[in-house]
């Protein structure tokens, strides 16, 4: 049986060809809003937060700690996804009618 | 439901690689909004449901509700708002605070780790688990700072002038030296709890002191490094963590940040390690001062007649243009002289603004379609054909001293042939150098008209003048 890092490092190394290889495609005209959406994404250390401040064994710098984290990364979930959301709304082939 | 969560997860984890495929190309790009935020709700209802208790799993065994639901509370409360108010011309300014945001949290988590794992030291901190919360807490409290201090000089609060001192490469190497010594301890002797602070505090320190000697203009590149670090800091969790699902999305942010920065590099000609050390734009400040050359300025009306005989015009907007707040003005000219029938397109470098693709942003957010948002590769062909190069804003970029000039420092950057254009104008405030501090030749040819003023009024004028002729 492979170990935890034996595991861990085999789903880095194609996380990272996948992500090397979908990000080469896209559009530079879109490098803003990706950068954003990947800045979301990257939130989704959120997951650490809510392990670390929500098991039973939490010291009080834990909580504290797992608090700031929570709020921090939950303001780039929101912010990042819905400030794409904005940006790719914007690009338009044609002119809009008016 | 442990392992509801874990399908879960592995969902979560496609929905984030079609994410990013969708967003290959605009038509496609809102569905990979959408999946993104799908697969993160689907990220944390598994968390939940599958929380790992001391005795059981499940929703019923999460504790300090009342910290998490605070803290989402707030995250929502405050994120909202920033989607919503901010400018696109600060942009630039929002990634950098949530790349700082991100790794602050990254960094937190594996603090708060680190202490709370300590009387399990010997099963719970050994081997890879403490290397991988040391990487993370490193490059989160570095990418924290760093990001600070890029936003800082984004927002121009701090000043973009790179900030430099003798024997800095030293000082930063050597400080970054005793961080990494102080790490591998940790590594080896997880219980040295004494340690911590001062490898946090130095990572901290690191992250200010390797932005401060960077300039404004090489911020595209900056941004995308630290994207990067967040990316990989938080993949650094997962490792910490045993989470596959933080391993593939820290790595597909990571290596998102990698691409962006190679693009940027090549951008510039420049390398990684001369963006971080080189201290671009001090070096030159005294050689920027050249004899008097002349040159031909022009005012609002003739400029408007150039445009108006013209039958295809490249604008080439930068920097100067998100300052000037300019975008919607140009909207206005490009309606007025496609009306006349005047073939209008954009021409954008890979570097010009603040972060990749800032020009697309804003030239996109004053409702330009973005078929005419051309890319310099497929641009410069055009610039031979082209009656008329309008440059807004942008400096360095068109300079065509890189092509020519081995002593300049920006030789051998691609750069947009502006001057191959029959007529080129310059929209500037003044004839003082860019950012770099390079004079650039494309001021002084013959063909060039130099248009002084504020881009944001200047492009008025121009407006006003088109339809008053039209008129006549």
């Amino acid at each position: 049986m492979a170990t935890d890092l034996e595991l861990g490092l085999f789903v880095f190394m194609l996380a990272t060809f996948i992500g090397l290889e979908v990000i080469r495609k896209v559009s530079p005209l879109l490098h803003t809003p990706l950068m954003s959406l990947t800045n979301a994404i990257s939130a989704i250390s959120v997951v650490g937060a809510i392990l670390i401040t929500g098991s039973a064994g939490a010291t009080l710098l834990s909580k504290v700690l797992g608090f700031v984290a929570i709020t921090a990364v939950v303001t780039n979930i929101v912010s990042g996804f819905l400030i794409t959301d904005r940006m790719v709304k914007m690009f338009k082939k044609r002119e809009v009618k008016k | 439901m442990a392992h509801v969560m874990q399908y879960l997860y592995i969902i979560s984890a496609g929905l984030f690689i079609l994410s990013l495929r969708w967003m290959n190309h605009p038509a496609s790009s809102r569905h990979g909004v959408w999946a993104g935020e799908i697969g993160m709700l689907l990220a944390i209802v598994g968390t939940f449901i599958g929380f790992p208790g001391m005795d059981g799993v499940g929703i019923a065994f999460v504790h300090n509700w009342t910290w998490i639901i605070a803290a989402f509370v707030i995250g929502i409360v405050v994120g909202v708002p920033i989607a919503y108010i901010m400018p696109m011309t600060a942009v630039p300014q929002r990634t950098a605070l949530s790349h700082a945001c991100g790794a602050l949290a990254a960094a937190l988590v594996g603090t708060a780790e680190f202490y709370q794992r300590q009387p399990h030291a010997d099963t719970e901190l050994r081997g890879f688990i403490m290397v991988a919360l040391v990487i993370e807490t490193l490059l989160g409290y570095l990418t924290f700072t760093g990001s600070l201090m890029a936003m800082g000089k984004l927002q121009e609060v701090l000043p973009q002038r790179p900030i430099t001192y003798r024997n800095q490469n030293l000082v930063n190497f050597i400080l970054f030296a005793i961080a990494l010594g102080l790490a591998v301890r940790m590594a080896f002797v997880p219980t040295d709890t004494i340690l911590f602070p001062i490898f946090a505090g130095l990572s901290l320190v690191f992250g200010v002191l390797l932005i401060i000697p960077i300039g404004g203009a090489d911020m595209p590149t900056v941004i995308a490094i630290l994207n990067s670090y967040a990316g990989l800091s938080a993949c650094a969790m997962g490792f910490a963590l045993n989470s596959r699902l933080l391993v593939v999305a820290g790595a597909l942010d990571g290596s998102s940040g990698l691409i962006l920065s190679i693009i940027m590099c090549k951008a510039m000609n420049r390398s990684f390690t001369n963006v971080l050390f080189g201290a671009f734009g001090q070096v030159q400040v005294s050689t920027g001062k050249a004899e008097q050359r002349a040159y031909r300025s022009a005012s609002a009306e003739e400029a408007a007649s150039v445009l108006e005989a013209a039958s295809s015009v490249i604008i080439v907007p930068g920097y100067g243009l998100a300052v000037a707040q300019a975008q919607h003005k140009i909207r206005e000219l490009y309606d007025s002289l496609t009306k006349r029938g005047v073939d209008v397109k954009f021409g954008i470098h890979p570097v010009a603004g603040r972060m990749p693709g800032h020009m697309n942003v804003l030239m996109a957010e004053a409702d330009i379609p973005y078929d005419k948002l051309v890319e310099m590769d497929e641009i410069n062909g055009e610039f031979p054909q082209c009656d008329v190069a309008l440059v807004i804003g942008a400096n360095d970029v068109t300079n065509p001293k890189a092509r020519t000039d081995k002593s300049c420092p920006i030789f051998g950057m691609p750069i947009l042939d502006v001057d191959k254009a029959h007529t080129v104008m310059v929209i500037k405030r003044s004839m003082n150098p860019g950012f770099a501090g390079i004079d650039n030749d494309l001021y002084y040819l013959d063909k060039t008209l130099m248009l002084f003023g504020d881009a944001k009024a200047f492009v008025s004028e121009l407006v006003k003048e088109l339809p008053a002729r039209a008129a006549a």
